[in-house]
């Protein structure tokens, strides 16, 4: 029983004149199971909600409950969770099999339960080879399996991941995160995982907390983020190229923005009722798609095509189709969604 | 120790180390040459001719009652200042890592007698212990313990590892601090969601961790004892009470300076370099494997 | 420091504040008996704590000597502060100066026998001077150097680790920086002037500090080659003052002892970043 919840969760330094808040009221119900991204730029409090959740930082106000138990008075080795961090953080004195098996000799367990455990992680993280080697003998990739395992064997309630493939390169960070999504198929644990990468949220989320100094913009599947973004700040978050959006746009309402996804504009031949003249000015050629650099009106506009069209010379003038089902309106503002 | 670009110039080099080089020479390789030849020959009373002796110096030295007693002497001696101090430090710099707030403040206070000479931290602690004013005698002597560092081996040894230890702190406070400090906090984390408390955490991670500054200390504490504690004796004891607390190093200067046994005392000097050269060789091969994270 | 225990922080408060204590406690104990009279103090079962009313005699005698009430004579502490002073910065400005002569060679130029002299520079970690006592009073003996100032400091200047501690730092200035120097024309004395130094500041101040204190608390090696008193620094003319622990002015002791440890102490406080910065480095 493994559920999670944020109820009006802050958190706050200092104290007197010196107080900063850098979380302001995140409330979240996370259901058993789920796998959970929350993603935001740098220094947007999504390590501090993590590490609230790990009891490494205190809950300034609010509460936060794994299952039915508040968590906020447990210390981190109370709580039954199991964390991986950004760096793998393994103890470099200790074989790759006293790392995993640490926090078990602490609980007591017995022995032979150990060794199986230990065993079990290795063989799904492909690590029986490495059980005695020490940390500095292995490669980045191998050092955050260890790290994994060293979370899987504890079986806890909840897996929280501190970024854990900002440190791998770009073949290796894709190659984890299919081995990740597997982990989480096969053991169904609810995780919650940090990130600053848009991809990674998109690919490993059921459902994913975008968070923007602070506030918690968006909490729902990637597709409602990707297609009802709740905020400019979710809009052009997510997606890349990210979301036009255009505060002078035919047909806008005073006191709101008209966001578009580059995606979604049609290049056409013959302009039409609706469609919109745009004036080119950078045509970059990404392989198989073509990102187009434009105008309108003052504004500047991006526009995604398949490269099989020809390209527009810089300085030409195109025309583009809008579909309504692909427009959001936003309020100026605020820069919340409008549902029109 | 390879730069890939350099200056060139045929006699600039030379120039540039042609100071401390002339100094090496003089004062380091010259007298310890000096010290090496002596120690193989003997004078006669009045300086009048010298004769090879060979190693009968050394074996002469390794018979001398005396000797073996300086050597014990020492060798207690560094132990007990060398354990003291690095327990106590590091027990300071624990707790020196856990608070927050202060700990600037109490880092001054700790780490200001490192600026008082050997000499002068002597001086201070016999105070203390002299009689019939000092306080510390007073006190102990109310607690039952009649003090008096004048006749009992024991107390005079105790004076000396105290003046000596008092010293080191500082110095043993900040590379332990420092140790602590540049062990990542993500591994202290780790533990703590692994379920360990405090003290198995202390033990379990941070320990180990320790072990290169450790080991480093130690080697730097057994040669402080062993040569920088020349002034607390000289200032305290005088070697006493008789012969009870001349550590090699003060025998080495009585008999040279005092008895005026040339040969003696050079080879008591060569045996000294000798575990010198043995601790800075220990040290700099055990000492340079770095933990990496 | 994970768990919020407010016990456990009260108690490393109070270790710390214990531990400040016991190493304050000899410094206070030594102000204290300074200020009483040479009397109060000789009567005294055990030393009173209180300040007495001394303050001004005392020091006054400790620096400037002369005689006491019952015509006790002590020499005048002044000039041996001077002459600590003096050895002190001779010995910690002329290590760095040719330090940086030896380091800036050893690493910036190729010369034969360039690693027969940095081993030879590397030996003499392995020598301090408690080891050559002997033959080194004979060498400063012949040079006729016994009682001066040059007998003092000359033979503590060459020492190892202020070299070692320059070449690790010049290791690190990128190369590009001499690259550049050359094609804007500069040999290498004006590199070593306009660049390496400037860029040298902090490890500079770092090694002032410890040498100034080496220098300052030397007391073998003065011991030996003064046998003129008026060539004693401070922190040895202190053991003159002992004459016996019931018949010593404890008072003037006192006061001679803070005196000696006052400008190392202040360097100390004052420079304290340098301080550390200079003890983490040289231990590399």
């Amino acid at each position: 029983m493994s559920s999670l919840s944020f109820r009006n969760v802050v958190k706050r330094y200092g104290s007197g004149k010196q107080q900063l808040q850098v979380i302001h009221g995140v409330n979240a119900e996370v259901a058993d199971g789920e796998f959970i991204v929350i993603v935001g730029p740098s220094g947007c409090g999504k390590s501090t909600l993590l590490r609230m959740v790990a009891g490494l930082e205190e809950i300034t106000g609010g509460e936060i409950a794994i299952g039915n138990r508040v968590v906020n008075t447990l210390e981190p080795a109370e709580r039954d969770i199991a964390m991986v961090f950004q760096n793998y953080a393994l103890y470099p004195h200790m074989s790759v099999f006293d790392n995993m098996a640490y926090g078990l000799k602490i609980r007591k367990l017995p022995e032979a339960e150990i060794r199986a455990r230990v065993d079990k992680a290795a063989a799904i993280l492909e690590l029986g080879h490495l059980l005695e080697r020490k940390p500095r003998q292995l490669s980045g990739g191998q050092r955050q399996r260890v790290a994994m395992g060293r979370a899987i064997v504890r079986e806890p309630q909840v897996f929280l991941f501190d970024e854990p493939l900002s440190n791998l390169d770009a073949k290796l960070r894709a190659q984890t995160r299919l081995e990740i999504q597997k982990l989480h198929r096969e053991l169904g644990i609810t995780s919650l995982f940090v990130t600053h990468d848009q991809v990674e949220a998109m690919t490993l989320a059921q459902r994913m907390m975008v968070m923007n100094a602070g506030v918690m913009e968006q909490f729902g599947t990637p597709e409602e983020v990707y297609h009802r973004p709740a905020s400019t700040f979710v809009a052009s978050f997510i997606g890349s190229p990210p979301m036009n959006l255009l505060h002078r746009a035919p047909g806008t309402r005073a006191g709101r923005i008209l966001g578009v996804r580059p995606e979604h504009l049609t290049v056409i031949d013959q302009p039409e009722a609706g469609s919109w003249a745009v004036v080119v000015e950078t045509v970059e050629l990404l392989g198989a798609e073509r990102l187009l650099h434009a105008r309108l009106g003052d504004e500047a506009l991006t526009v995604r095509t398949n490269e099989a069209a020809a390209a527009p010379s810089p300085g030409s003038t195109i025309h583009l189709r809008t579909r309504e089902g692909r427009l959001h309106w936003f309020d100026a503002d605020t820069g919340k969604r409008i549902d029109a | 120790m390879e730069k890939r670009v350099r200056f060139h110039s045929r006699w600039l080099p030379w120039l540039l180390i042609a100071p401390q080089m002339a100094i090496v020479l003089v004062f380091f390789f010259w007298p310890a040459g000096q010290a090496l030849l002596q120690s193989v020959q003997r004078q006669d009373a009045f300086g009048a001719s010298t004769e090879w002796v060979g190693l009968e110096n050394f074996a002469d030295l390794f018979a001398d009652e005396s000797y073996l007693a300086s050597f014990k002497t020492t060798a207690l001696f560094s132990v007990l200042v060398a354990g003291t101090g690095l327990s106590v430090s590091l027990l300071l710099a624990v707790m020196a890592d856990r608070v927050i707030r202060g700990a600037a403040f109490y880092k001054t206070l700790l780490i200001w007698p490192y600026a008082v000479a050997p000499a002068v931290a002597g001086v201070l602690w016999i105070f203390m212990f002299a009689s019939p004013m000092g306080i510390v005698a007073y006190a102990l002597q109310h607690l039952g313990l009649q003090w008096n560092h004048l006749l009992n081996a024991n107390h005079a040894m105790a004076l000396i590892v105290i003046a000596a230890v008092w010293k080191q702190i500082s110095y043993n406070f900040l590379f332990f601090l420092a140790g602590l400090q540049s062990i990542p906090k993500s591994l202290i984390e780790a533990a703590a969601i692994d379920g360990a408390g405090p003290a198995r955490r202390f033990w379990t991670i941070v320990f180990p961790l320790l072990s290169p500054t450790t080991f480093f200390l130690l080697v730097i504490n057994i040669v402080y004892a062993f040569f920088d504690t020349f002034a607390i004796v000289d200032a305290t004891t005088h070697g006493g009470p008789g012969k009870d607390t001349a550590i090699l190093v003060y025998k080495v200067y009585y008999d040279g300076f005092k008895a005026l046994d040339l040969g003696a005392s050079a080879a008591q000097s060569v045996v000294l370099m000798l575990i010198v050269i043995a601790l800075t060789v220990v040290q700099f091969r055990f000492v340079e494997k770095k933990v990496q994270y | 420091m994970i768990e919020r225990r407010p016990v456990a922080t009260f108690v490393s408060h109070l270790v710390l504040m214990l531990g400040v204590a016991v190493v304050a406690f000899p410094l206070l104990l030594a102000l204290v008996a300074s200020t009483q009279s040479a009397q109060e103090i000789a009567q005294s079962r055990p030393l009173s704590l209180m300040p007495g009313s001394n303050f001004l005699d005392t020091y006054r005698l400790a620096l400037f000597g002369g005689e006491n009430s019952v015509g006790s004579k002590f020499p005048p502490a002044l000039p041996m502060m001077g002459i600590s002073l003096v050895s002190a910065l001779v010995i910690a400005i002329g290590k760095i100066v040719i330090s940086l002569l030896s380091a800036f060679a050893i690493v910036y130029f190729r010369f034969p026998l360039r690693g027969v002299v940095f081993w030879m520079i590397f030996v003499t970690l392995m020598l301090p001077v408690e080891v050559r006592i002997g033959p080194t009073y004979e060498v400063v003996s012949d040079l006729g150097l016994l009682n001066s100032y040059a007998g003092l400091t000359v033979p503590l200047i060459a020492s190892a680790t202020a070299t070692f501690l320059f070449r690790q730092f010049f290791l690190t200035v990128p190369d590009e920086l001499v690259e550049a120097a050359r094609v804007d024309g500069a040999g290498p004395m004006r590199f070593f002037f306009d660049v390496l130094l400037p860029l040298s500041r902090t490890s500079i101040a770092a090694l002032f500090v410890i040498q100034f204190i080496y220098g300052w608390n030397q007391y073998l090696w003065p011991l030996l080659v003064t046998t003129n008193e008026d060539m004693y620094p401070i922190v040895l003319g202190i053991k003159r003052l002992i004459a016996g622990e019931s018949y010593t002015e404890w008072n003037v002791v006192m006061a001679t002892a803070i005196l000696a440890l006052l400008p190392p102490a202040i360097v100390v406080v004052l420079m304290q970043k340098w301080f550390v910065k200079g003890l983490v480095d040289t231990e590399k």
